[in-house]
């Protein structure tokens, strides 16, 4: 059952915004409140409006179960996989290589107050976006699993 | 009457137990403070991150975060298993 075309159109509008806005939660999980796991929560909420403003049937065109389960297996290994490469660089595991390297995420922090650059942290940027993939594809699949038993009700 | 008493009673007791935990602790001045001290000195320049709680949760503690992912991937597989689409004749189990 689909809602009224109000709520439609303002869950279209609303969709791409809560989506932004998780990804700069995630994306600034080093400088600002939050991280991967409150932003990919944020993300999982945006398919959740979908879900409510249109049918199931429909969303589980736009939104597959075989995608989201994939982002979930990418997150989780890609995870473990930074904190596997600290031992190339001869280092123990989950040892943050990067931090003050000069490289990608490199730029080194003086201690106190400062105005925040998105360019430092080291593997941290990397793990946030590697457990905000996660926390999105999980979260939002077990919305769509929950919501799995109305295909016999014809909902 | 009876009743009104027994309530009264037991919240008074309630409310002695609480009051006696709040003030047994004694909030702001902790035992040991080495550990938060050695993160507040020196995880802004060892992990270049400035917000403290990422830099606990990510670098100095990040089996807990892994812990934590490995925790809600098992959720979600439990979850896709039971709400599975059932095979041809496979029905659920009546205990």
């Amino acid at each position: 059952m689909r809602m009224s075309r109000i709520v439609r159109i303002a869950a279209d509008i609303l969709y791409p915004a809560v989506l932004i806005f998780g990804l700069y939660v995630v994306a600034h999980g080093h400088l600002t409140p939050g991280g991967g796991f409150q932003g990919g929560a944020v993300i999982a909420t945006a398919g959740a409006l979908v879900i409510v403003a249109y049918s199931y049937k429909e969303v589980t065109g736009w939104l597959k179960k075989n995608v989201l389960m994939g982002q979930e297996v990418i997150g989780l290994f890609g995870f473990i996989g930074v904190g596997l490469l600290a031992l190339a660089f001869g280092q123990v595991f989950f040892f943050n290589y990067l931090a003050n390297s000069g490289s990608l995420f490199g730029i080194p922090v003086p201690y106190g107050i400062n105005a925040g650059e998105l360019n430092t942290a080291g593997v941290i940027p990397l793990m946030n976006f590697a457990v905000g993939i996660e926390v999105w594809g999980g979260l939002t699949i077990v919305i769509l699993y929950l919501l799995s038993g109305l295909e016999k009700e014809g909902c | 009457m009876k009743k009104m008493l027994v309530v009264g009673v037991s919240l008074l007791i309630l409310a002695a137990f609480f009051g006696a935990m709040a003030m047994s602790f004694s909030f702001g001045s902790p035992k040991m403070t080495d550990m938060d001290d050695y993160f507040l000195r020196n995880g802004q320049e060892q992990t270049g991150s400035n917000n403290e709680c990422t830099a606990v949760v990510f670098d100095f503690r990040g089996f807990d975060t892994l812990g934590e992912s490995t925790v809600l991937f098992c959720a979600i597989v439990g979850a896709a298993l039971m709400f599975r689409k059932m095979q041809g004749g496979e029905e659920y189990e009546d205990e």
